[in-house]
């Protein structure tokens, strides 16, 4: 129990932290988003009223002290205001945020899990044969296509699937013009098959990560005695492996999560920027191109959010597998 | 982040080196003891040598417009033109030396950050510790490229002079120190109960003198193994950022040949070579920086190498195990 305290605080000031990031970093670059947002409308001629009042606007106005502006900003965050986006005015940052998050767990969710469990998988088994044809092999090709961009390989399927073969459609999320969103299987049916490609951009570059890992660990736990002991037994080969080897081999895996997960939402934020998929990398993407921060600002914290719950839950799932914590506290 | 030193291990450098059979140098020696870093390093050195090369190897100003339009590789240009009439070798090989750099810059400084996190709050401990820790911590499950468009867009966009390739290396500096300084506390921790440690601070040595004097020179594999790692990183991070058109886009890079080639929609008008020399490059050059790191481990760890007599004995299972 204590420990999952000092865990939810430790997260809690991470979370306070991505908050005030937030905060700080636009005011400590040179100019301001007001002066960003006329040299982008090209409206040099505004009055100081209107100025002033768009300084208001984005809350960085010189003559509030930076502290009220502070508790200004944190108050509208807790009653859910991110502000008022540029690029797509008038629409509030949390309708868009709202509209591109599904689309984003979705993608991550998926590919997250498939990674995991093919990467797995592949990681026991080759350890299991290791010195094997495809535990020379699999390890290199696997190291090589993680080290491909997540955007150039989303190109590559792009161009090889779509543009060549014709097998699947090149960008958004669903068939725009075909289909309306709602649970009609129409619908359904083109979610899925725009989704291929980028879960296999994003299976593909994170697979790597698992394998290794997988590998690794279950190498090193071949050689405990228990192993010895549990073939010795004359227990059958498949269940040394799965309840012997690789039950006690996860736990490394599941510990790098965290890790893993960063990766995934990074590249799903450049996949979808190349798949034009309608989730928060796209919106991040439209905001850095319209120089819209309120949307820059608000995405970021949104994907900070994510992250931050993912990897406590990730952490509950660790407490809950690995006796020796949830003992060792208690 | 790049997947290196899963296990999270310790690296001993003593043990690496005791392990490197073979004569010459201590460096030399470990190089060659294992294929993985030898060809890793080799390409590498590759790689550095055609960047300095560069104006050796073509006649070609990589900005300059030669041709008209895109053309497909031929002799005169063996990978081809952009879209402006650029020559694509003379691009690719001048675009190394700012990835090179870039990433170089970003690793060394991101380097030292770690050094400085992980050795001083694992040595001081206490309320020290407490701090720092809480900062890396809070660094490590931040996601780091999101934070890092979030800053380069900022600075670009409150100023278009800042548009500029050292912008995006602080910025990558800022979100990739993190995981090292927290492998090389752990590093740290361990290391500080030995008894070197124990006799220089008997000696009077400074706190300081002994972090960097006799801790550090101990950690040389792994402060290698983080410092690479976090080059895999920054390379492939700067390359993404200028496919976002958050670079100086005026100046041949393989992330700026990568957005320009998407500006150009050259892939769905199947003009290939605009995008495959600058995505290979990258591949090759981080995957290789990565064979490096799993060479290390290797050394470092050594149920990890593959030992034809012990996988005998270990592996083949039920079989095996009735036999004997």
């Amino acid at each position: 129990m204590r420990f999952l305290l000092r865990r939810t605080g430790f997260y809690l000031v991470a979370l306070w932290a991505s908050v005030t990031f937030n905060f700080i970093i636009p005011r400590l670059m040179p100019g301001n988003p007001a002066l960003a947002y006329l040299a982008k409308i090209h409206s040099q001629n505004v009055t100081t009223a209107q100025y002033n009042a768009m300084l208001q606007e984005f809350g960085v106005n010189p003559n509030v002290s930076i502290f009220k502006q502070y508790f200004d900003y944190i108050g509208a965050l807790l009653h859910g205001q991110l502000g008022i986006s540029v690029s797509q005015f008038p629409s509030q940052v949390s309708t868009i945020l709202a509209q591109s998050l599904p689309w984003t767990i979705g993608l991550v969710g998926v590919s997250l899990i498939l990674s995991f469990l093919i990467g797995t998988l592949v990681g026991m088994l080759i350890a299991w044969r290791r010195g094997s044809w495809y535990d020379s092999s699999i390890p290199p090709i696997l190291t090589f296509l993680s080290a491909v961009p997540y955007f150039w390989m989303a190109l590559a399927l792009i161009y090889v699937f779509a543009v060549n073969l014709n097998w699947f459609p090149t960008d958004s999320g669903y068939d725009v013009f075909n289909t309306t969103p709602g649970w009609t299987s129409d619908f359904i049916t083109s979610v899925i098959g725009h989704s291929i490609l980028p879960v296999m951009t994003l299976v593909i570059g994170s697979l790597a990560g698992w394998v290794l890992t997988m590998r690794n660990t279950m190498i090193t736990t071949l050689s405990e005695d228990y192993v010895l002991m549990a073939q010795a037994k004359g227990l059958s080969e498949r269940r040394v492996m799965f309840n012997y080897a690789a039950r006690n081999a996860i736990l490394p895996s599941i510990t790098s999560f965290s890790i893993s997960l960063g990766l995934v939402v990074s590249g799903s934020l450049l996949t979808e920027i190349v798949f034009n998929y309608p989730g928060i990398g796209f919106a991040l993407y439209s905001g850095v191109q319209g120089v819209d921060y309120p949307l820059i600002e608000g995405t970021f914290l949104v994907i900070a959010i994510a992250v931050l719950s993912a990897n406590f839950l990730s952490e509950l799932v660790y407490t809950f597998l690995d006796p020796r914590v949830r003992q060792g506290r208690n | 982040m790049q997947a290196t030193n899963l296990t999270d291990q310790h690296i001993d450098s003593s043990a690496i080196l005791s392990r490197a059979k073979g004569s010459g140098s201590s460096i030399l020696r470990v190089i060659t003891s294992n294929a993985k870093i030898s060809v890793g390093l080799g390409t590498i050195a590759f790689f550095i040598l055609v960047a300095l090369a560069a104006p050796l190897l073509t006649r070609y100003d990589p900005n300059a417009t030669i041709v008209r339009g895109a053309q497909a590789p031929s002799a005169a240009h063996i990978f081809g033109t952009t879209a402006l009439g650029q020559d694509m070798f003379a691009q690719i090989i001048y675009g190394a030396r700012v990835s090179l750099v870039i990433g170089f810059v970003a690793a060394a400084g991101s380097t030292a950050l770690q050094i400085f996190f992980g050795l001083t709050s694992a040595y001081f401990g206490g309320i020290i510790d407490e701090v720092l820790s809480l900062i890396i911590n809070v660094f490590l499950v931040l996601p780091g490229l999101p934070l890092a468009i979030v800053l380069a867009a900022l600075a670009s966009s409150a100023d278009s002079a800042n548009k500029n390739e050292f912008v995006i290396a602080l910025v990558l500096l800022f979100t990739s120190w993190s995981y090292g300084a927290r492998v090389l506390r752990a590093q740290t921790l361990s290391l500080k109960e030995r008894e070197f440690v124990a006799a220089a601070r008997a000696t009077g040595e400074t706190p300081l003198r002994i972090i960097f004097a006799e801790i550090l020179p101990n950690e040389v594999a792994l402060v290698a193994s983080t410092f690479i790692g976090t080059f895999v990183y920054a390379v492939g991070a700067e390359v993404a950022l200028e496919f976002l058109g958050l670079g100086d886009t005026s100046q041949a890079s393989w992330g700026v040949i990568l957005y320009w080639a998407q500006g150009n929609h050259a892939l769905i008008t199947g003009q290939w070579w605009e995008f495959v020399p600058a995505g290979l490059s990258v591949a090759v050059l981080c995957a290789s920086l990565a064979f490096i790191n799993f060479g290390i481990d290797e050394l470092a760890n050594p149920r990890l190498r593959v030992e034809r007599p012990q996988r005998k004995r270990l592996l083949p299972g039920k079989k095996k195990a009735v036999a004997q």
